[in-house]
């Protein structure tokens, strides 16, 4: 609908600048109309001129979406907060255990001047620990993006140009996509120590082939058309058409890709928690703070502590799949305008 | 195709082969100390005889042809620590009914709400219920399962006037264990159907349906339904297939007897036959599904051809 209206506007941007010359000419007089032009080369060479750039014109088809825009923005405060938060005057230690006066623990003690957010059932400070823990997740999601995207991108291709590995490669597909991944998650926190490397390392172990098989199929559907072959007819090598002729067309869909993988890392990341092999609780992450939250779940009074991480979680996936999606149209060509 | 069918089938076997083989190795890393409880109080003769009795101490070939001998003759052993001595068929024979009854109902609830949404957010593109609809998606998608499923059970259960946790022979308690697992798949299908509805409506031959006078809603399921289909209808039998390995979150949240947690389970208490059964349970599924589902759309698409070497690219 967006694009609809909008291409409205520009035809009738058009059909009014169309207008307005011509109404200049009816300005002119006969004489002018029809008299020669005289040769002018910086006229010439301007009109050969395109001033288009690729990543400019996606820049300012994502900077059209508000909404995303203003997600984006959020997201970069919220991330920007989490590492100037420890900072900041009056903030407890995420894993300090705070106890009062009397040398009691302040247990479950709800939101209030305080403790901004309460604190949880062994008297750490909530705030600190969501913030914290927001801090964890996001860099598990955003590593683990970005190593899933290196390597997928790297064998994807090769899987999709290189006709003898497509066999090959199809068959350890097919056994490591049906290998269950709680094996391999549970064997690596076995031989290493349970840590956010670990957890980066288990993830990204299976997980690259997703991405490599997505890139291969891309890779498939474009590899022989025509401009491809025209371009393998002159002689263009191998690794210059991979790199100037067929990632370049699939920025958008990588880059949905990525921004899919991130909300997914972070989710993995809770499950990974919840079915008890995540990370320590010294580390706190929005799988831990969750999983301590769900415990409490049938007394309403403590059900903040499950509250306040959950409402950071959908706020962290929706915006980054949102900006995703709105990124992914913008970075597409077609709909440069 | 025939010839096309036993070629595969045979590849299938071979993929299985690998599959296990490869788990087979992979447990036989883990560290020895996670088999015995009490550890630090056996000798080392206690332990070389409980490794012997497992079959633990012979090289590896030898055991990995031991396995396969075994499981030829249908003999998937027996469980030795999650339930003691029980062969491991029964164990799964008591937990799988469960979890396929409830997978499969919410596979159903899928179809039957997701399919309608994909097509009628097609048939209104851009208008309210397409909006809603892409809003509904968004939201599932974002937000991790576990979120919404705890609040789904938090609050619809009050409102349900159901207890928290499952009771196998209440239908109403059936209903938000189905109704949630079903929301990603009608996420999905609703998803996908809009998508290649959408695409599919641009072709010719929606064109001349529409010139010849067609009203649009005939167009619409007569015509653009029937070919958008096919793509999805691949992954039908995978979905169905995959209820047997039920859901880890919906079954521990609902305390459902299924086989949700049981692979975490047995892995962490070292029980390598149960492992290895469920292993292979789960790559039967996985590679029998995906060859139903090639099967199933050459017989919704006869332009599609198996048999052919560049025909499914």
């Amino acid at each position: 609908m967006k694009q609809f209206s909008y291409r409205l506007n520009k035809e009738a941007k058009l059909m009014d600048s169309m207008d307005e010359v011509s109404k200049k000419a009816g300005n002119m007089s006969e004489e002018e109309l029809f008299s020669f032009a005289e040769f002018n080369e910086s006229e010439v060479e301007r009109t050969g001129y395109s001033n288009y750039s690729y990543w400019r014109s996606t820049l300012h088809a994502f900077f059209k979406s508000k909404g995303a825009v203003i997600l984006l923005a959020l997201l970069a405060v919220l991330l920007l907060f989490t590492f100037i938060q420890p900072y900041l005057p009056g903030q407890y230690d995420p894993n300090m255990i705070i106890n009062d006066a009397k040398g009691m623990q302040y247990r479950n003690i709800p939101p209030g001047e305080e403790f901004v957010l309460g604190t949880n059932s062994i008297g750490q400070d909530l705030w600190a620990r969501i913030w914290s823990g927001t801090r964890t997740s996001l860099f598990i999601g955003i590593s683990v993006a970005l190593i899933e995207a290196l390597i997928g991108i790297v064998i994807g291709v090769l899987w999709g140009y290189v006709r003898k590995l497509d066999f090959i490669l199809t068959e350890i597909y097919n056994i490591i996509d049906n290998i269950p991944n709680t094996i391999v998650l549970i064997l690596v926190s076995y031989i290493l120590k349970p840590s956010v490397k670990t957890l980066i390392f288990a993830m990204c172990l299976t997980g690259w082939i997703q991405m490599a098989r997505f890139i291969r199929n891309q890779i498939l559907i474009i590899r022989d058309r025509d401009y491809n072959v025209a371009s393998r007819c002159l002689g263009t090598s191998t690794p210059k058409i991979i790199m100037k002729n067929l990632l370049p067309y699939l920025v958008s869909v990588i880059m949905l890709r990525m921004a899919i993988t991130i909300p997914e890392a972070i989710g993995n990341e809770v499950f990974i928690t919840y079915i008890g092999l995540g990370l320590p609780v010294n580390i706190p992450s929005l799988g831990n703070l969750i999983n301590e939250g769900r415990a409490l779940i049938t007394s309403p009074a403590l059900r903040y502590q499950l509250v306040y991480p959950t409402i950071i979680l959908s706020f962290v996936t929706i915006s980054f799949y949102i900006i995703g999606n709105a990124f992914s149209d913008a970075a597409d060509p077609k709909n440069h305008v | 195709m025939l010839k096309y069918l036993i070629k595969r089938i045979m590849r299938s076997f071979l993929t299985l082969i690998i599959i296990l083989t490869v788990v087979f190795c992979l447990l036989r890393l883990m560290p020895i100390e996670g088999y015995f409880p009490n550890f630090e109080k056996m000798t080392p003769q206690q332990i070389q005889v409980g490794l012997q009795e497992m079959g633990l101490t012979d090289p590896l070939p030898v055991q990995i042809v031991h396995f396969f001998q075994k499981l030829v003759h249908g003999d998937l052993g027996v469980s030795r620590i999650y339930r003691a001595n029980v062969p491991v068929a029964e164990v799964l024979s008591d937990k799988l009914p469960v979890s396929i009854k409830l997978g499969v109902l919410s596979m159903i609830t899928a179809l039957i709400i997701g399919l309608p949404m994909g097509a009628l957010m097609a048939r209104f593109k851009y208008r309210w219920f397409d909006k809603i609809g892409t809003l509904f998606i968004v939201c599932i998608q974002a937000v991790p399962a576990a979120v919404y499923y705890l609040f789904i059970q938090l609050y619809a259960t009050k409102i349900m006037g159901v207890g928290l946790l499952f009771q196998i022979n209440d239908p109403k308690y059936w209903v938000l264990p189905v109704l949630s697992m079903s929301l990603n798949n009608i996420a999905f299908y609703g998803m996908w159907l809009r998508r290649y509805m959408v695409d599919e409506s641009n072709k010719d031959y929606v064109k001349l349906a529409k010139a010849k006078g067609m009203s649009e809603g005939g167009v619409m399921f007569k015509h653009i339904f029937r070919n958008a289909f096919v793509p999805l209808a691949q992954y039908i039998p995978t979905a169905f297939l995959n209820t047997v390995i039920g859901s880890i979150y919906i079954e521990s949240l609902y305390s459902i007897p299924g086989m949700g947690g049981l692979l975490v389970t047995v892995i962490k208490r070292h029980d390598n036959t149960m492992v290895q059964g469920i292993v292979l349970l789960y790559a039967c599924v996985g590679v029998v599904g995906l060859l139903l589902g090639d099967l199933i759309m050459v017989m919704l698409d006869p332009r599609i051809s198996l048999g052919k070497k560049e025909g499914d690219r």
